[in-house]
């Protein structure tokens, strides 16, 4: 029920909708998402989806015209990149307030500026209080196979909330690598067709979409779509479980390499887990108790079993490819220490910004971070503030000289 | 036989350096390997220099970081030799092919003394010999397969042409050409003595 190829990481999210075959799909070209609105204009065009394109002209528009199919009643999806989403901002927020189950493909690269194409996360990270659930991939397979699911989850009758699927743009999208693809049959049966209780076209029924929400009520619409990021969580699990069983491919709210047992861990997200693997393996061999744990799903955030995960380590290495300018770190950073806090964690913890504008990461750039945890834990290395990997300076919070 | 091999190309936009590192991903893949073909992205523009990378194992490929220690590098033109530091990090015991209608006594001077297999391939002729026009990386990718071994030659040249006849389908009368051009290059190629 599957076939082994090779592809790249925006072919992959293609061939997901190709087998998906989503209503509609408004969208705007931008680097390095640009390949998935071509590769289905394609397939539209070849007669093998019927999914209707809406060439827009502009990101917001692009949103918003998702936003209006959605509240039609149809399966509405999107792509995008960086500044692109940064022109959907405003929109985000009333598609998920409306609970609109749209699902965007997200090839995370850096917002400008200075101006790059290159991969980084603070385009995600930056709507991550939009109230969109947030999932992540390492790899092609990864977002090939998190797309799938991605449906399921936003159109689930207890979340009714927007998803964005995030790769990284270029080491991912780009990047051709073996995949294993699953069975058109089998996959349209998992992901079913779409059949929304409540919009616009219903008959017989009235419906207001987006309304001003005055004060006495506006706060409980908010705490409802909170409590629906909640629900999130065991819809997330129950999705990931079903789509296990119909192709063996495991997925949680996070991966856990060498943890069980590991007295130094890595937290991160996306592509640089792979290359993180290898420096696990590295220090291993080393006889460094080294490990790893890859966060999938960033909204809902599971901070209460990620602070489980951890919190026998000796020392934390948390990383973000994504700059807060808040003088203390980046998001995931600021996420985890206080998930660390909460399950009275007492590791030593560093929170490490690395990979800006696609700056590369060598396995033994992980190794190092790796060897600054064995020398944090033993009180050797002290880290005044949060340090930059592999930076073109010599300052005393550069861990990786160049 | 190592588990992983490593390949860097170096080109200038337009050359097809990045093709030929999907088009050898494409057919290691082929021939049952795992693989991971990649370009470097920047601002690309029509001849400024480029690199791409391909790895290529019996094994699942999990790092995704550019390539710094190649096994062999590919410089599919050679006025790159002034400006880019082709060498950087290629290991003793690999090699580097260069596209060139230079002799060896020119290029080797430019090669800052490396001191592993040196191997040259005047691309060029074999691209007018047999396509009538220029390009470079069909002959630069049978050249690298056969100094790279990273598959055997046979199954290199039946998988080509299975995936030339399906990239030529409305073209059928390149396929010879092209074909005749990977022939060519495995005879042209040399090594520097």
């Amino acid at each position: 029920m599957s076939t082994k190829t090779r592809m790249s990481g925006n072919e992959a999210v293609a061939h997901a909708i190709k087998q998906i075959n989503p209503d509609v799909m408004p969208a705007f070209p931008i680097t390095p998402s640009t390949e998935i609105p071509q590769f289905v204009a394609t397939m539209i065009a070849n007669g093998e989806i019927d999914t209707e394109f809406i060439p827009v002209e502009s990101e917001h528009s692009a949103m918003s015209a998702a936003m209006g199919a959605s509240a039609a009643g149809a399966r509405a999806i999107t792509a995008t990149s960086s500044c692109g989403m940064a022109l959907m901002w405003e929109v985000l927020y009333v598609a998920a307030s409306s609970r609109l189950p749209i699902v965007m493909a997200l090839v995370n690269r850096g917002l400008t500026g200075p101006l790059n194409i290159n991969a980084e996360h603070s385009d995600s990270m930056g709507a991550r209080d939009s109230g969109w659930i947030q999932i992540y991939a390492e790899n092609n397979q990864e977002v090939y196979d998190n797309f799938l699911q991605a449906h399921r989850i936003a159109e689930h009758k207890d979340v009714h909330l927007p998803v964005m699927i995030c790769q990284d743009g270029f080491i991912t999208s780009h990047a051709v690598q073996n995949i294993t693809l699953w069975d058109d049959g089998p996959i349209k049966r998992f992901v079913g067709e779409y059949e929304p209780e409540h919009y616009l076209l219903k008959e017989d029924e009235s419906l207001a979409v987006g309304p001003y929400a005055v004060s006495p009520y506006c706060m409980e619409a908010k705490k409802a779509q909170a409590e629906a990021m909640k629900r999130a969580r065991k819809v997330i699990l129950d999705v990931a479980k079903e789509f296990e069983e119909l192709t063996g491919q495991h997925y949680g709210f996070f991966e856990e390499y060498q943890l069980e047992d590991a007295e130094y861990a890595v937290v991160a997200i996306g592509s640089v887990c792979g290359t993180a693997k290898d420096a696990v393996d590295a220090m291993r061999a080393k006889g460094v108790k080294a490990g790893l744990l890859k966060i999938r799903v960033f909204r809902p955030f599971p901070g209460e079993e990620i602070g489980e995960a951890l919190k026998h380590c000796k020392a934390i290495a948390i990383m973000d490819r994504s700059e807060s300018y808040s003088s203390q770190g980046g998001p995931l950073g600021a996420e985890v220490t206080a998930a660390l806090y909460r399950a009275k964690a007492t590791a030593e913890t560093v929170n490490i910004m690395y990979g800006l504008s696609g700056r590369d990461v060598k396995v033994e750039d992980m190794e190092q971070v790796y060897e600054s945890l064995r020398k944090l834990a033993a009180g050797e290395e002290h880290f005044a503030e949060y340090p930059y990997l592999g930076l073109r300076d010599g300052t005393e919070n550069v861990l990786s000289r160049q | 036989m190592r588990h992983l091999t490593e390949i860097r190309w170096h080109g200038r936009g337009g050359q097809g350096a990045k093709t030929a590192a999907l088009l050898l991903a494409d057919v290691a893949f082929q021939a049952g390997k795992q693989v991971q073909g990649f370009p470097e992205y920047g601002p690309e523009r029509m001849g400024a220099p480029i690199t791409a990378y391909d790895r290529i194992s019996d094994r699942e490929i999990r790092v995704h970081s550019n390539i710094y220690k190649p096994d062999f590098v590919a410089v599919v033109d050679d006025t790159l030799l002034h400006t880019v530091d082709v060498t950087a990090g290629l290991k003793e015991d690999g090699a580097i092919l260069i596209n060139t209608v230079r002799p060896a006594e020119e290029i080797m001077p430019l090669l800052k003394g490396y001191p592993g297999r040196v191997y040259l391939l005047d691309a060029r002729k074999v691209c007018m010999a047999t396509l009538g026009k220029y390009f470079p990386n069909t002959p630069m990718l049978a050249a690298i397969v056969k100094i790279s071994e990273v598959m055997d030659i046979d199954v290199f040249l039946r998988e080509m042409e299975t995936s030339l006849q399906h990239k030529f389908a409305r073209k059928p009368e390149v396929l010879d050409g092209n074909l005749k051009a990977l022939r060519l290059a495995l005879e042209e190629v040399t090594e520097c003595q």
